[in-house]
């Protein structure tokens, strides 16, 4: 037992062991992190609200099932912290927004339910860019959340403060939801790993939804093995989400002499800040000295991705917060009539941000333009899809930096919204594509973490853990 | 180039009320980022076809069964609604004078 215990040094598995030698106790792995919060968050500010008192209850069942020598579930007595768009009944879920600052979940989502099975303890909710869009954590309603390695710059976004939560040794691990890069590039902001899992791979049931065919949910940890073993828990088949599925290719003959890895020079182009691309570089030659295969590949439609990227996303974001009405639930402000009612409610309760893609995808999908803006950002995909189909036959994952540049300073890219679109250069094409892409501490530059972002086909995540530890381990 | 009465004109499709500061920095903003999107205009996809979902949908389709409504549920989610009567939500006359 130890009053000082830090969350930061602990894995998965070290915590599963502690609760079986009756080292500390669920309980006091939750005050751990509760202490913690107290004393980071008020610099910090990942989290938006603290769920103690569910923490606790949880831990204490823990605790009794440790007690009784019953089997504990994968993930007890691990802090968790979760994206403020995932729904946990009976906690609010503000997505980031003055929209629903005062919305309460009626339900859990299906990867929450799958948290609580195992036995996680859920530490409370953490901040975000308001409905996901932005990739800095500064377009929440709420306030910024800062990078805990350089307080002075951004932790990335949209799924910021799940990232900075992990990263100050808050929690252990952490549920974000990515749609353009919201968990990969936090991860590389604040030196984690972080999962995009592959389309359908995981339950979307329960999560506010942005671009309803990008968004997948996945988790951040300080270790490939506990990313692997979180995502194990949430994946799989759900009959709320349809377009979820059970398959998972399994590779058990890995090694890392057979690895061949792709290696785009469209991600090594202009744009790229060459302390970032060293980085990266360094890591691809070492991984080629440990015995991977290095081949050059082509992905020639990746100067395409991100504009019809965000066609596609402003396009599917203007539709599903069309249902933020001020009638049914959230924020409303009362008009003469009905139309004054919805201008009212939602010019009054959402960001400039939400505003901006609402109207951009409004326009997108409006008589005349469909086809020049929406259809066409469709084929495009087709386009993406297809190079990256043949670039996997002769290739068993692609590589490639995470973001074009370091982690930058709070307020540096807030008065340009193009140039903030352009953070997402590098990790769209996985979301327009289907692919699974995880996030892998690369090495620093000017004492600021790099990622380096791995690819593979459809459902072959297990290829990602097995090539990330690989990374994980060069040092 | 966009005009301020396109502005204009999409808030009111998108059913967003602005001010007039937000609808001249929309114009601005519009434009850089329209002129983005142009990139996507100088290549050829004649026989192309769209990708709506990237991982191939078929039609799902749960048991015919009837399930059990919990109105206590039902109720909760009704009351999260502004204004309601008797379990119904209620809105302010759909037709009238409205322009």
């Amino acid at each position: 037992m130890t009053n000082n215990m830090e969350l930061g040094t602990l894995g998965i598995k070290d915590i599963q062991e502690g609760l079986q030698k009756k080292t500390f106790s669920a309980t006091e792995l939750a005050e751990a992190s509760f202490s913690a919060i107290r004393e980071k968050d008020p610099k910090i500010h990942a989290f938006l609200e603290v769920t103690e008192n569910l923490a606790l209850e949880q831990a204490a069942a823990v605790d009794k099932k440790v007690a009784n020598k019953e089997k504990l579930g994968a993930l007890a007595g691990v802090p968790s912290a979760l994206k403020d768009a995932i729904l946990v009944k009976g906690v609010r879920a503000t997505a980031g927004s003055r929209m629903l600052e005062n919305y309460t979940a009626p339900y859990d989502a299906t990867v929450v339910e799958k948290l609580k099975g195992a036995d996680a303890l859920l530490v409370g909710k953490t901040n975000m860019d308001e409905f996901g869009m932005g990739a800095s954590t500064e377009n929440s309603a709420f306030g910024v959340t800062r990078n805990p390695l350089d307080e002075e710059r951004v932790p990335g976004g949209s799924s910021g403060g799940s990232a900075a939560s992990v990263a100050a040794g808050e929690a252990v691990i952490a549920l974000g939801e990515d749609t353009g890069g919201s968990i990969r590039l936090p991860a590389s902001f604040c030196g984690l790993v972080g999962l995009k899992p592959t389309y359908g791979a995981v339950s979307r049931n329960g999560i506010i939804a942005l671009a309803s065919s990008l968004d997948q949910v996945g988790p951040f940890a300080r270790t490939v093995e506990d990313c692997e073993i979180v995502f194990d828990v949430i994946r799989g088949k759900d009959p709320l989400d349809a377009t979820s599925v059970d398959a998972q290719v399994q590779d058990p003959n890995f090694k890392i002499q057979n690895l061949r890895i792709g290696v785009p020079k469209e991600y090594f182009g202009e744009g790229l800040d060459p302390v970032v691309g060293d980085v990266i570089k360094n890591t691809l030659k070492k991984l080629e000295d440990a015995g991977a295969k290095l081949v050059e590949v082509s992905i020639p439609h990746v100067q395409y991705a991100l504009a019809a990227y965000y066609i596609i996303n402003t396009s599917e974001a203007s539709a599903n917060l069309a249902r933020y009405d001020g009638i049914r639930y959230g924020f409303s402000k009362a008009g003469n009539t009905l139309l004054e009612t919805y201008l009212e409610s939602r010019g009054e309760a959402f960001g400039t941000e939400v505003k901006r893609r609402i109207m951009l995808g409004t326009y997108a999908l409006s008589a005349g333009y469909y086809d020049a803006y929406y259809i066409k950002a469709q084929k495009v995909r087709t386009l993406l899809k297809q190079d990256f189909e043949k670039a996997f036959e002769e290739v068993d994952v692609i590589a490639g930096p995470v973001s074009p540049f370091l982690p930058f300073k709070i307020g540096e890219k807030m008065q340009d919204p193009l140039a903030m679109y352009l953070v997402d250069i590098y990790t769209v094409s996985a979301n327009l594509t289907a692919l699974p892409s995880l996030s892998v501490p690369a090495g620093k530059a000017e004492n600021l973490p790099v990622g380096l972002q791995l690819m593979a086909p459809a459902f072959q995540e297990n290829l990602l853990f097995k090539a990330g530890s690989v990374v994980e381990a060069l040092k | 180039m966009i005009t301020k009465e396109q502005v204009v004109h999409i808030a009111k499709l998108a059913r967003l009320k602005l001010t007039e500061e937000e609808i001249v920095k929309f114009q601005k903003d519009f434009s850089s980022i329209l002129d983005y999107f142009g990139i996507l205009q100088s290549l050829d996809t004649k026989n192309v076809e769209p990708l709506t979902h990237s991982v191939a949908a078929e039609n799902v389709e749960r048991e015919d069964v009837e399930r059990e409504a919990d109105p206590a549920f039902s109720q909760e989610l009704v009351d999260m609604a502004p204004s309601q009567d008797q379990g119904f939500l209620q809105v302010k006359e759909v037709f009238g004078n409205d322009k």
